[in-house]
């Protein structure tokens, strides 16, 4: 079989593994697993609404920070602080829409996306000098400025930020006209869909055929032979894609505060940036694949949405089968390697290095 | 007020030592286990599911027991399937923070707020307790206080003067020169990580039985993470974990005593204070102490 095919075929079955446990936990927990699973159905792909308003509308946010995701993870850059970064971005923009006259129109749109870009890349420029000046973990530090988006956003939004009648913990509503357009009338479509998808389209471009991308590859694949022997710059390459990955996750921020929510919430992501993670690794990190990683994972929170309104059961249970598709896809990778060792050593190919690379023990 | 500040610095420091030692030895072995904070919150949904009908003692048996079984998950695919490390213990992050929201939906329905357990009182230590100003801040604590400080001892005494302590230590520095030397490297990281587990549950069951009394979806808030920051800042001792663990708790408690004093500062910036303490702690703590060299590497 093909790698490609196989790879497919794993990914495919992980999916149909993941899902079947739902319908095991469903039962377990005394759902009707049938009519459960239906609702869920239903809510993602059951009529035109439920694809527009539902589907691709939770799908949008999912693949602007799965692309954001995919990217630092390409580079060896494990950057868990897509969701910091998405908050960062959405406060941004809705600032700045704030700030400027609505009369304006699509020159605050553009700016407000600008600043949610922008201040996306800020948020990730922290980890990324955290870890170029102190080695500090990335893991660890993106992980702790998302508690720290989460909880200025919500000092923001009951202070400098907080509606007029200073009554809910939100900003002012934006003014239609600083809206996003609307990309199917009668849904709540918006044009951020497209941005995302073009974004999609010019990252898989850009990794596949640019010098650039080229160097961001070679980079996460083998930083110490990417510098020696390809005289990259790896250290500049890794602050530029952390900045990048931040940025895309921003914008995704500031897309969902133009297209969907119009204020700023303290809750406005219901944890896109960690759903990413999983959009991420079902995609095998490429951004085209992302586009479809980013759809299952839209028609499963909007499907989730309609099982909790009409079978009762809480959504919450979906988070389970993300979990379970990223422990079993990290599996099938081992799977995966394994095949592949065993192809090299029947076609003679040199033995497998030892897979410890420890520097020498210091004295 | 001293005493008050010191008490509430102690009492929020016990769950960030007890995951910090346990992560302590882990890493000592050469495994970071991201996981950590999946497993705390297991270990808090635990607790709050086995106080009502077994008691708090069971239920703390119960919390160190669901966060082996997170533990088991991480190791099961990192150690054995050999998976990167950093990205299965995010992986079982997720999966703790979700499945334990699940089932407290599930089990407790939508509202859950009814679900409240009494917390453990304090017990005062003869004597000790008695020591003006600390004495009733270290030593009028509840009952899982006084188990990790036990815990820091144990973990003292047994890295570094038993024969497994240093066959840990090694296999950390060097799993193929521990293996060379006759060890087991892999069984020594199944152990690290199986006392991860266990105490990150504790921590766990301990933020529910000795703090708050209830459950809430994602309550560790992030104190796996600020768990493994204590660990790098206390170099990788049991004993530096301790007291870079009172650090993080001073830091939180300072905002329970400056608004008791009626400083009107935003309480959310106070939040967010714990978590920006653990990005300049990182910073400071780098380069300057060796972590263990095997740290992270997949599994030979």
């Amino acid at each position: 079989m093909p790698a490609a095919l196989r790879s497919l075929a794993l990914t495919v079955g992980t999916v149909v593994v993941a899902i079947a446990l739902l319908a095991l936990l469903l039962a377990g927990a005394g759902y009707d697993a049938a009519e459960a699973l239906g609702a869920l159905w239903n809510g993602a792909f059951g009529s035109w609404t439920a694809i527009a308003s539902g589907t691709l509308l939770r799908a949008t946010p999912l693949l602007f920070t799965g692309l954001a995701v995919s990217l630092a993870f390409t580079t060896g850059i494990l950057n868990v602080g897509a969701e910091g970064q998405l908050l960062a971005g959405a406060t941004a923009a809705t600032a700045v829409a704030l700030a400027m006259p609505a009369s304006a129109g699509l020159a605050v749109t553009l700016a407000a996306l600008a600043a949610g870009t922008l201040a996306g890349a800020a948020w990730a420029a922290v980890p990324a000098w955290l870890r170029a000046r102190f080695g500090v973990l990335e893991v660890i530090s993106t992980i702790m400025l998302n508690f720290v988006a989460l909880n200025v956003t919500g000092w923001l939004v009951r202070g400098p930020l907080q509606e007029p009648t200073r009554i809910y913990p939100q900003s002012a509503m934006l003014d239609a006209a600083v809206r996003l357009p609307r990309l199917v009338p009668g849904t709540r479509l918006h044009a951020g869909v497209a941005l995302a998808v073009l974004l999609a389209l010019a990252l898989a471009w850009t990794l596949r055929a640019t010098a650039g991308g080229f160097r961001v590859r070679m980079t996460g694949a083998n930083a110490a032979a990417a510098a020696s022997a390809g005289r990259i710059r790896t250290g500049r390459v890794v602050a530029l894609v952390f900045l990048a990955s931040g940025a895309l996750a921003g914008l995704g921020g500031a897309v969902e505060v133009l297209g969907v929510t119009f204020a700023l919430y303290e809750n406005l992501s219901p944890g896109y940036g960690y759903t990413a993670i999983a959009v991420a690794l079902l995609a095998g990190l490429r951004p085209g694949a992302a586009i479809v990683a980013a759809l299952l994972f839209g028609a499963l929170q909007a499907g989730a949405a309609a099982m909790q309104r009409d079978a009762g059961v809480p959504a919450v249970m979906v988070s389970v089968v993300e979990g379970c598709i990223i422990v079993l896809l990290l599996a099938s990778e081992w799977v995966r390697d394994r095949a592949a060792r065993a192809a090299t050593s029947t076609r003679g190919g040199p033995p497998t290095p030892p897979a410890h690379h420890a520097s020498p023990t210091p004295a | 007020m001293i005493t008050d500040f010191l008490d509430a610095a102690v009492r929020t420091a016990t769950p960030l030592l007890l995951a910090a030692l346990g992560e302590t030895v882990a890493e000592r072995a050469g495994v970071i286990n991201v996981g950590l904070e999946g497993a705390i919150i297991a270990g808090c949904f635990a607790a709050i599911a086995a106080a009502t009908p077994l008691g708090a003692p069971a239920a703390l048996a119960a919390a160190a027991l669901a966060g082996l079984a997170m533990a088991a998950a991480f190791g099961l695919v990192a150690l054995t399937l050999k998976a990167d490390q950093i990205i299965t213990g995010t992986a079982v992050t997720l999966l703790g923070l979700g499945l334990t929201g699940a089932l407290y939906r599930v089990t407790f329905g939508d509202q859950g707020a009814a679900l409240r357990t009494p917390t453990l009182p304090p017990l005062a230590l003869p004597g000790l307790s008695a020591i003006p100003i600390v004495g009733p801040a270290f030593f009028r604590q509840p009952l899982p206080t006084y188990i990790a400080y036990a815990a820091t001892l144990l973990a003292c005494w047994w890295l570094y003067r038993t024969q497994t302590g240093l066959a840990l230590r090694a296999t950390g520095e060097n799993p193929a020169a521990a293996r060379a030397a006759g060890l087991a490297p892999a069984r020594l990281q199944w152990l690290g990580t199986a006392i991860a587990g266990l105490s990150a549950g504790l921590a766990g069951g301990s933020i529910v039985l000795a703090q708050v009394g209830t459950f809430a979806e994602g309550m560790s808030a992030g104190r796996g993470f600020v768990a493994i920051a204590i660990v790098a800042l206390g170099r990788w001792h049991p004993a530096g974990a301790a007291l870079a663990a009172l650090v993080f708790g001073a830091a939180s408690a300072l905002q329970f005593t400056l608004q008791s004093a009626g400083f009107d500062l935003p309480y959310q910036l106070f939040l967010a204070l714990p978590y920006l303490l653990t990005l300049v702690a990182l910073a400071l703590a780098a380069g300057r102490y060796a972590a263990p060299a095997a740290l992270g590497k997949r599994p030979v």
